[in-house]
């Protein structure tokens, strides 16, 4: 394989974990805000909001059910506005962002139904306001499932960032496709596979290694 | 310290509503202990959550330490909430946190300082004997451990009445003991007022100094624990009495008993001694003054926070005539007597 190749192939690996990161960065702080409101706003709950509850699980509904490869045509105009233009790296974090926010948001709203009711009682009757209740008890409480979310978004991610390569997002997906595939290498094919394969195992060692620690039960 | 006044709690609205506590009226003397107990299901649960508006109540008011916390806001009563303390029956721990983050768990919602939440909390672990367990997570603990961490955890705000749901139901005989125990231990040197709920008969005979029954939401009978044991007032009172003293005629002679026919004279007495009499040979001077003979069926004593309840199953056998003059004599003694049955 020549020289030109694998820098190709190291800045295409480069570009898939920049593009996996930043948008699993943002998709993960905002997943986590919307996963909480799901969780708090739900009836019964101390937030207990009907009307925004069905809102947000609306839209949340709506943001899984469309296939990844549709959202990422379909606000091409959003994309642009965000961005600056439509194709390239930067370009694919956005919708990559968009459409791992919801998916975010309903993993950690289940991590956070594992939690015993029983304590966000006795942190009321300790007299803890709503924000104490999400940042003291929810959010370490949840850690090891919230981390094992995180872990499963960023594994989706990568395969998702595959797909953006067919339109153009850069990355792994990008370089499997146009040489692998519309050239038929299949040495280069199979280069990326197992880059991709190895990028997913590391993620998930270390995302078990992170639960393992963060939990003491 | 604790007054509820004409509390009342619907769930549901209109012609579905269900009435969980009616028209209750409790109050809790300062630095006292009083428990209400119940069968699951009564509305005991409903009633302490009702205390520090966990459950708000659809009409009534509770006032804690002067201060009516149905008339606060939000905040007022959160803050109000820092001087009720409360344990569960399922501890409610943070797994996450260790022991002495548990307990400074209160004084963090609170603000407190690290030097000013240290300040407290050794003398509480201290307290609750947990001195050595402070770095321990809460998975690594004893039931009985866990309780006394929640229990340092209610203490930690310095509260001045201490709920207990339950507190001791998930644990095993003697591990109750030693957190009654505790419990004993901190409304004395603390004076600290306790509310518990429990249906156990065992928790009220051992800390409670006044108790309240609850039956499908109301409360039936409120009295002294001393008199509650050798007198209750109510039909439940006896019934949870009973099954708490579980003396009754084997089943063999209540196969026989009969309420009342000429051809079966020997009546079967029970006896209930109390402090007074519980020390005198009634018996022997029944046996002799009015040439009755005997059997005792069943006998036990009971220790209630310093009372001596005495109990008896006894079948007398003489003349009805002495046998009537012999009760008319028990009675005098201040003894509580009741012919359940009459035997061949």
């Amino acid at each position: 394989m020549s020289s030109s190749m694998m820098t190709l192939i190291g800045q295409a690996t480069l570009q898939t974990l920049y593009m996996v990161l930043i948008s699993g960065l943002i998709s993960g702080v905002l997943g986590l805000a919307l996963g909480l409101a799901l969780y708090t706003t739900r009836p019964g709950r101390f937030l207990a909001c009907p009307p925004a509850f069905l809102i947000i699980s609306a839209i949340v509904n709506i943001g899984r059910s469309i296939p990844f490869i549709i959202l990422m045509v379909a606000i091409v105009p959003f994309t642009r506005l965000i961005a600056g233009t439509s194709i390239g790296t930067n370009a694919a974090m956005v919708p990559l962002t968009i459409a791992a926010i919801p998916f975010v948001a309903r993993l950690i709203e289940g991590a956070l139904n594992e939690i015993p009711s029983g304590l966000i009682e006795a942190a009321q009757a300790m007299g803890a306001s709503p924000w104490q209740i999400m940042t003291k008890v929810l959010i370490p409480e949840a850690k090891g499932g919230i981390i094992t979310s995180f872990t499963i978004t960023a594994v989706t991610l990568i395969s998702y960032s595959a797909m953006a390569g067919a339109v153009g997002g850069g990355g792994l997906g990008d370089v499997g496709i146009r040489y692998g595939y519309n050239r038929f290498e299949p040495v280069i094919m199979l280069i990326t596979v197992a880059i991709l394969v190895i990028m997913v195992q590391g993620i998930q060692t270390l995302g078990d290694q992170l639960v393992k620690k963060a939990s003491h039960k | 310290m604790i007054r509820l006044e004409h509390l009342s709690k619907f769930y549901g609205s209109g012609q579905s509503a269900v009435a969980a506590l009616q028209d209750v009226e409790l109050h809790v003397p300062e630095g006292s202990i009083t428990g209400v107990i119940g069968v699951s299901g009564a509305g005991k649960s409903t009633l302490i959550r009702c205390v520090n508006l966990l459950e708000r109540p659809t009409s009534g008011k509770v006032w804690v330490d002067g201060q009516d916390l149905t008339c606060l806001d939000e905040q007022g009563l959160r803050k109000a909430r820092h001087d009720i303390g409360m344990i569960f029956q399922h501890f409610n721990l943070l797994d996450s946190r260790t022991v002495y983050r548990n307990i400074a768990f209160p004084l963090e919602l609170m603000g407190l300082d690290k030097a000013a939440i240290q300040q407290r909390i050794t003398p509480l672990l201290e307290l609750t004997g947990l001195t050595d367990k402070r770095d321990n997570y809460p998975s690594a603990l004893s039931g009985g451990q866990k309780q006394r961490v929640a229990i340092a955890r209610a203490l930690a705000s310095r509260p001045k009445v201490l709920l207990c749901d339950e507190a001791t139901s998930a644990l095993d005989p003697q591990t109750t003991t030693s957190i009654l125990e505790l419990l004993r231990e901190i409304n004395q040197e603390l004076g600290l007022t306790i509310l518990l709920i429990t249906h156990e008969m065992e928790v009220v005979k051992s800390i409670c100094d006044s108790v309240a029954l609850i039956s499908d939401g109301r409360l039936v009978e409120t009295s002294r624990v001393g008199p509650f044991f050798t007198r209750p007032g109510t039909e439940l009172g006896r019934a949870f009495l009973e099954d708490f003293l579980r003396i009754e005629p084997p089943r063999s002679l209540r196969e026989r008993l009969e309420s009342s026919a000429p051809d079966k004279p020997h009546p079967i007495v029970r006896l209930v001694f109390n402090d007074e009499n519980v020390s005198s040979p009634l018996i022997s001077q029944l046996a002799r003054e009015f040439e009755l003979d005997i059997s005792i069926l069943q006998a036990r004593i009971e220790d209630i926070q310093g009372h001596t309840l005495g109990l008896m199953i006894a079948e007398f056998r003489g003349s009805p005539h002495q046998i009537q003059t012999a009760l008319a004599h028990l009675e005098s003694m201040q003894l509580t007597t009741e012919v359940l049955g009459y035997v061949e």
